[in-house]
């Protein structure tokens, strides 16, 4: 391990943190601009963050501690997700404590306390939003974990560094499976991060609520937290399916050029993905929460296709 | 004894042991009513003899295999013992969990309740013995010996309180169940000898039988233990027997009597039978997948909390079954270093197994005892008037949900892993099916999670749903102690798997000739065969989330402020908020009926708007029960009844069938 590639590990976490609200606002102007309105600036994100933080935390009088450690656990797992990602490099001297099952699992650990935090307070909106989150996340959870090991497959490895060096390395040969993981990823992504299909992160009616009536009880510092976890959460999916299925771009060497270079093209892809993924919500109509068990089974079929297709061919 | 050279052996510890929860067994039956002495001092000297199995089995993994022959039995059949890395390894897991267990019964048994307190030591220590006893047995004598008295004690602690007709029949279905199950084992064991008549499981490991008859003796090993470990469709004992027993037993048998059943599964399998077959693996993985699915669904709309953990019992023993039919599909393919891997991934899951399901059974415990109430519908909001027990209970909670850095993620994660290893089998087929079974893997791995957040949740989180939760007290000092050693132990179990895998490796290796240990590097990294291909580093990560959490407070802090106002609950501005308003039990359970509608059978009663009082009601039934379990009770009947024909309470018609049977035998005798 050098200097240079623990730099490049600092460097990572400090892009994430700090590009995250930035995409969230780039996702948020171009729904506004698709759908005729005028777009609020880039830097809205930022300023909500600023706001929050500013105020006073208002907690329900019999909130345990668990509702106030919650927001910190939250953010302490997405964050340290978005260190073990190769954004920047894949050269990362903390990828080795996790790989992409462990990935998964610490995705899911903040997800379990977030619904627990929810269900705290115990009014009628936290306890339904807890259990719908976690409806979502049993069904996405597999499908995603069999997307990446179909990818995983190929490189024979699930380690996500090395899973990105043999994509990038190998020859132009068209992985069958790859397509079906690609699509499957898609879904799940929109899943997880409370996108159109299945919530919408502005709505306002409560009934329809997943991510928004979680964190409902929430405010101040704490709604802070969550939120900038959220655009994190945001920031290292879209990370992950560039690095699988675009991994063109990335830094080998933690050199100062190579990560500079990187740099430029991790913005430039994400500014691509943020633009997709807002045609994606605004052509799409959110659906009823019973046909997203539907939706994610279809995801979690075309992933496991994506599997077996690879299984078939390398057979 | 063995005549050793004057040395000290693990066997000769874990003799001593036995013999110490016998002596405190019995000193229970000297002191039979005197509730303080069995409970402070009797008990707590039963915890330290599960300690001391610890040492002693973690002494005898690296000790190499010890026999013994034991002069008791019947004459001509004395009882024949062995330690090897194999029962050592599961001589710990009984050691470290009854050590947590008895500490807690120390302090939670109470008077009044069911079976005096001195004959319930009795019967709790002579559980213990006889499961570790069952560890040791080296033929089929003593096996069965020890078998069937674990089977008969477990059945008195589980109807310690006898006074109530339900756990009667509770009782009754469990030692039915665990007695049709012995007679496979006991089949088993008669295939296994091959009309040698020496039943030792030393002439059984040298026997090679057919491949016809090793499957027999296979299947109805898979029959005897899996009703002990309740497998699909032999599980229905237990949804009813761990309910109906005192937490402390429950916890007990759940933690760590179902693990007595995988070693004997495992024993018949790769070490009494050689060359396992393939279809023998995709057999269990067929039968660990169904249990696995079906408790882990079942579990998720349970609304008693001892019967939801009951069936999620029955998912970590589907997962440890399949881990084992994995491993026999490797060993059949000659993979050895997989198979390994594999048998590694279940051994593991059975200490955080019994850990972790021991922790959480012993945690409802406190909250009956505390509330009296086991009814999930009418709970709530514990974590503030238990706070001790909600967080200790948080941490088996994560746990079991197989969520990093505890140890069920690392069973999970070991399983995953050499799912992935499989794409090299010699057999299309498998080829084909297994990244299948690997998503179902993934599929009731994270509905664990949906359970376990139901569970804590519904229990410990929200407002109280009655008056009385508000008074509830916290637990003693004696159960906080007991809960606390099982938690750590889960904690430690997934902080540091590399040094755990290393005392597995002298079992992998007893097993099937190899293990993992070799290959893991360093202390720290988990990498069952290099860094590239995979690793898991739980302490790094742990310090990573600890370092991200502790600096986005103190900056917080730092830059901003630390300012918290209390106000009630915001709701969207509803201020009429009640208790009754928050999602119950049978809420959380709702989206899993309605996806895995096939697996249930469910009677709904549905109210209409004009009703004036609408009752809502919802029966969920397991479909294997009326499927299976009616007819053959009804066939057994009546067959009953046909032989029921013949008694008639006179004795006039007996005497006339002795008679005619004698005729009948004169008659073919003179023929």
């Amino acid at each position: 391990m050098s200097a240079w590639s623990l730099f490049a590990q600092v460097l990572a976490i400090a892009v994430a943190l700090a590009l995250a609200p930035l995409l969230t606002g780039w996702v948020n102007q171009w729904r506004a601009l698709l759908r005729n309105r005028r777009p609020p600036s880039l830097l809205q994100p930022y300023r909500l963050l600023h706001k929050l933080f500013a105020k006073d935390s208002v907690i329900a009088e019999h909130a345990s501690p668990l509702f106030r450690i919650a927001p910190y656990v939250v953010f302490g797992c997405v964050a340290l997700a978005c260190a073990v990602i190769p954004t920047l490099s894949t050269d990362l001297p903390m990828a080795p404590a996790a790989d992409v099952i462990a990935l998964v699992g610490l995705l899911a650990l903040a997800r379990v306390f977030i619904a627990l935090a929810a269900m705290d307070v115990g009014t009628a909106f936290g306890s339904l939003g807890a259990r719908r989150e976690m409806l979502i996340g049993f069904l996405a959870e597999p499908a995603l974990l069999m997307v990446l090991f179909s990818v995983s497959l190929i490189s024979q490895s699930t380690s996500l560094a090395t899973m990105v060096e043999t994509l990038t390395h190998r020859a132009l040969t068209i992985y069958p499976g790859l397509p079906f993981a690609g699509v499957a990823f898609v879904m799940v992504s929109l899943a997880e991060n409370a996108r159109v299909p299945v919530d919408n992160p502005a709505t306002h009616l409560e009934l329809t609520m997943i991510h928004e009536a979680l964190i409902l009880e929430y405010s101040g510092r704490h709604l802070a937290l969550i939120e900038w976890a959220a655009s994190l959460k945001l920031f290292a999916y879209s990370c992950i399916g560039l690095a699988l299925f675009f991994p063109w771009g990335l830094a080998q060497e933690p050199t100062p050029t190579a990560l500079a270079a990187a740099l430029v093209v991790l913005v430039v892809k994400l500014a691509i993905g943020g633009a997709a993924l807002a045609l994606l919500e605004s052509l799409s109509a959110k659906m009823r929460i019973f046909r997203v068990p539907e939706f994610l089974a279809t995801a979690f079929l075309l992933a496991v296709i994506g599997l077996l297709v690879h299984t078939l061919t390398a057979a | 004894m063995q005549p050793a050279d004057g040395s000290w052996l693990p066997l000769d510890g874990v003799l001593a042991v036995l013999g110490l929860w016998l002596a405190v067994g019995l000193s229970g039956v000297a002191a039979l009513r005197r509730f303080r002495f069995v409970a402070r001092v009797l008990f707590p000297i039963g915890g330290a003899g599960g300690l001391a199995l610890f040492g002693i089995g973690l002494a005898g993994v690296f000790g190499g295999a010890q026999t013994a022959v034991l002069a008791i039995g019947l004459p001509g059949l004395p009882f024949h013992l062995r330690l090897d890395a194999l029962s050592a390894w599961f001589l710990m897991v009984i050691g470290a969990a009854s050590a947590g267990v008895s500490v807690f019964a120390a302090g939670y048994f109470r008077r009044g309740e069911g079976t005096p307190p001195g004959l319930l030591c009795l019967q709790y220590h002579l559980f213990l013995a006889t499961m570790a006893g069952v560890v040791i047995a080296d033929d089929a004598y003593a096996f069965m010996v020890v078998w069937e008295s674990m089977a008969l004690t477990s059945f008195f602690l589980v109807t310690a309180n006898h006074r109530i007709a339900e756990i009667r029949r509770a009782g009754y279905l469990y030692l039915l169940i665990a007695h049709i199950g012995a007679i496979g084992i006991l089949m088993c064991f008669g295939v296994l000898q091959a009309d040698t008549g020496d039943y030792t499981f030393a002439n059984m490991r040298a026997q090679h039988l057919s491949p016809f008859w090793s499957s027999v003796a296979f299947g109805l090993a898979v029959f005897g233990f899996g009703a002990k470990a309740g497998l699909l469709p032999l599980h229905v004992w237990l949804p009813e027997a761990h309910p109906a027993a005192p937490s402390p037993v429950s916890a007990l048998m759940s933690g760590v009597m179902l693990k007595t059943a995988i070693y004997g599964l495992l024993r018949v399998l790769f070490d009494l039978l050689d060359a396992p077959q393939w279809w023998w693996g995709a057999l269990l993985l067929a039968l660990g997948l169904a249990s696995a699915l079906m408790g882990v669904v079942y579990a998720a709309v349970q609304v008693d909390m001892k019967r939801l953990l009951a069936w999620s019992s029955i998912e970590n023993i589907g997962l440890l079954v399949t881990g084992i039919g994995l491993a026999t599909v490797f060993a059949a393919f000659h993979m050895l270093p997989l198979a390994a891997l594999a048998l590694t991934a279940s051994l593991f899951h059975v200490a955080t197994h019994a850990l972790f399901k021991s922790l959480l059974f012993l945690s409802t415990g406190s909250v009956l005892h505390a509330t009296a109430e086991r009814n999930l519908g009418k709970l709530g909001g514990l974590i503030r008037s238990m706070p001790w027990v909600a967080w200790i209970t948080l941490v088996g909670v994560l746990a079991s949900a197989g969520l990093p850095p505890l140890g069920g993620f690392v069973s999970e994660w070991l399983l995953l892993q050499s799912f992935l290893f499989t794409t090299g089998l010699p057999h299309p087929v498998l080829n084909m099916l297994i990244p299948i079974v690997a998503a179902l893997i993934a599929l009731v791995a994270a509905l664990a999670g949906y359970v376990m957040v139901k569970f804590f949740g519904v229990i410990f989180l929200g407002q109280p749903r009655e008056e009385k939760l508000a008074r509830a007290h916290d637990a003693g000092w004696l159960e906080r102690a007991g809960m606390l050693w099982l938690a750590a132990g889960s904690i430690a179990l997934g902080l540091f798997p590399v040094q755990v895998i290393h005392a597995i490796d002298p079992v992998t290796r007893s097993l099937v000739g190899t293990g993992v240990g070799h290959a893991l590097e360093g202390g720290w990294l988990l990498a069952p065969t290099s860094i590239a291909r995979a690793s898991y580093g739980p302490v790094i990560f742990l310090l990573g989330g600890a370092v991200g959490c502790g600096l986005a407070w103190l900056l917080v802090r730092r830059l901003y402020h630390g300012r918290v106002r209390r106000a009630p609950p915001w709701d969207c501005g509803f201020p009429w908020q009640t208790a009754r308003m928050q999602d119950t039990a049978e809420g959380l359970g709702q989206p899993i009926r309605q996806i895995f509608e096939p697996l249930f059978r469910m009677q709904r009663e549905l109210p209409s708007p004009f009703d004036a009082h609408p009752r809502y009601r919802v029966v969920l039934e397991d479909p294997i029960w009326h499927a299976l379990y009616q007819p053959t009770a009804t066939l057994v009947a009546r067959l009953a009844a046909i032989v029921g024909l013949l008694q008639r309470g006179r004795i006039a018609v007996y005497l006339l069938y002795s008679f005619v049977t004698l005729v009948a035998l004169l008659v073919w005798v003179q023929r």
